[in-house]
Order: structure tokens, then sequence, then C-alpha cells
């Protein structure tokens, strides 16, 4: 399989999320965002973490905007493979990949701590090495992660079985007080329609070795290459 | 030409920051406050002396970048 990772000014999660996709067997380029072009052949694009452009205007604003996200969407209508991670899932917000913005925090505090993530299905190319339900143990980080879209919206997502992760307890509850940052209906990832896009605040990418207290977040990694037998 | 361009947030859009700076005012002692909002202002030099022009480049500007219209508004005025 063959990822792409973008890297636009102020993204610094790249580096995490390139080793946790050589981990699980992808091969992996390196894209600037002036790029016009992804490399050939790329099955996957992922929009890795960080504070591209310094948050101006709005989180993921001037990204979103960016040269090669023309290549990006483009990929996305074929039904390429899209993964974006806090920053990048805001975005792919704001590019219109997908749907809502990630608002500030409710309570207006920059969070970073360990969080339980509910899996809400496992029928993906995301998250087929998950069980259905699962409370994975994974990582937040970020000021902006309050998921709001309008009523409409919320309704389509739910309705489609479009939330691919909701904020929960370690036991897979999904309660108020797992839902840090106020999203939504505790939205904590969601999916495009064809369910090739995938936007999540969490950091699946920071819990990938033992030495650093977990390895949940390899499922992520290992069901995206597993999606792609002939490069496995 | 000069233009000014005030995007808010729609009504029912939570504002913690604009929260934040209402509690603010209430602990310096600043009376009379009923609610704060929060918004941005963007001071915009146009090219063109062309009324027509000026709006629609705004317009663009405001649609494609400068507003995100799933929680804001816009409101655009010549100077």
């Amino acid at each position: 399989m063959k990822s792409a990772v973008i890297v636009f000014p102020g993204s610094n999660r790249e580096g995490d999320v390139v080793r946790a996709l050589k981990q699980a067997g992808s091969d992996v380029q390196k894209v600037w965002h002036a790029d016009h072009e992804l490399p050939k052949g790329t099955d996957l694009v992922v929009l890795p973490g960080g504070f591209s452009y310094g948050d101006y205007l709005r989180c993921g604003a001037i990204a979103g905007r960016a040269a090669v996200m023309d290549a990006v969407r483009a990929h996305a209508a074929r039904g390429g493979l899209v993964l974006g991670i806090c920053n990048g899932f805001q975005i792919l917000c704001e590019s219109g990949l997908l749907p809502g913005i990630l608002m500030r925090n409710a309570n207006l505090k920059f969070i970073c701590h360990r969080q339980f993530l509910k899996v809400e299905r496992n029928d993906t190319a995301f998250t087929k090495a998950y069980a259905q339900g699962q409370a994975i143990d994974v990582c937040v980080a970020h000021g902006e992660g309050n998921y709001t879209a309008d009523a409409e919206t919320l309704k389509r997502l739910e309705g489609e079985g479009l939330v691919a992760f909701r904020y929960c307890d370690a036991q897979g509850h999904v309660t108020a007080d797992a839902n840090r940052n106020g999203s939504m209906n505790s939205i904590a990832g969601i999916y495009s329609t064809k369910l090739n896009v995938l936007g999540m605040m969490p950091h699946p990418e920071n819990l990938i070795e033992d030495l650093v207290g977990g390895t949940d977040g390899r499922g992520l990694f290992e069901s995206l290459v597993s999606s792609f037998p002939h490069a496995a | 030409m000069k233009a000014r361009v005030t995007v808010t947030l729609k009504n029912g859009v939570l504002d913690p920051q604009g929260k934040a700076i209402e509690g603010a005012l209430k602990s310096l002692g600043v009376e009379g406050i009923a609610g704060v909002r929060q918004g941005k202002v963007f001071d915009i030099e146009l090219e063109t002396g062309d009324k027509n022009a000026a709006e629609a480049s705004l317009k663009a500007a405001c649609e494609k970048l400068l507003a995100n219209t799933v929680i804001e508004n816009y409101r655009v005025e010549l100077i």
C-alpha cells in the first residue's frame, strides 16, 4: 500500500503518522502542500495533526484551500482513502470533504490526555481490525475539537451510520464526562458518505508502542494496510 | 476603494469565547453587559473603483474563505 502524508507549514505530527504507517507495512511518501499532484499510485492520503498556518483565520481554513487539496479532493472523488487526524480533521471540514466544523472546546481549555473511543462500526477500511463497540485507548491533544454541525447534518450522519468514533469511558460507555471538548453527540470522528474519508480528533498514531503505554492505535493503520492485500 | 467585512457567529451557535469575555467583563465590574458574541473584522483594500465589481469580489472572498457559512454570517460594507 502507498500512503502520501501531506505536510503543511505548521504540521507537526507527520513524523508520528509516517512511523505508524511504516510499522503497519505501508510505503510512505511526504508531500508538500504546494504540490499539485499526489505521487502515482497513492492509495491513502493522510493529513496529519499540527497547527497548519498557525491556525490563522480558523483552524484548517488556509490549509483546506492549499494547492494540493484539489488533488486530495480528486483522489477522494475517485473513492481513494483519506485520513485526517486532529488538524487534519479540521482541514477536511474546511475543505468541504467532510461536513460540520471543529469549534473551540466548550471549556475553553486545550485538552491533552489519554482518551477512550468507542468504535461505532468495524466494517470500514479504517476499523476492520477492531471489534464493533470496542473501546480503544488513544490520545487527544487539541484546543478546537468541539464537533459542531447543523441539526440536519447531524441527523444525516447518525442516520447513515457515518459516526466513526465517540468519546467514551474505559468500559465503552458514551458519557458526558468522557466528552471533554463538548462535541455534539460525543462525536470524535466521522466518515464521508462513501466511507472512504475519515476525520478524527484523537491521535491513534501516538499509541502504537508498548514503550509509551499502549498499542490500541495500531489497529487503525493495520486495517488500512490490510485493505490493500496486493501490497501488504 | 475600501471595504469592511464583519464575520459573526450565527444565532444559536455556542460561543465559548464570547461567554469567557462576558465573564471577564463582569469580574472587572463593568456594569450593564447583557451578553457578548465575538466576531472578526477584515479591512480590505480593493483594486477596483467599481461598486458592483467590488461587491462581487467581496462576496467571493467571504464565501470562499473569510466566513465558514456553517456557523458564521458575514456583512460587507463599502467605505
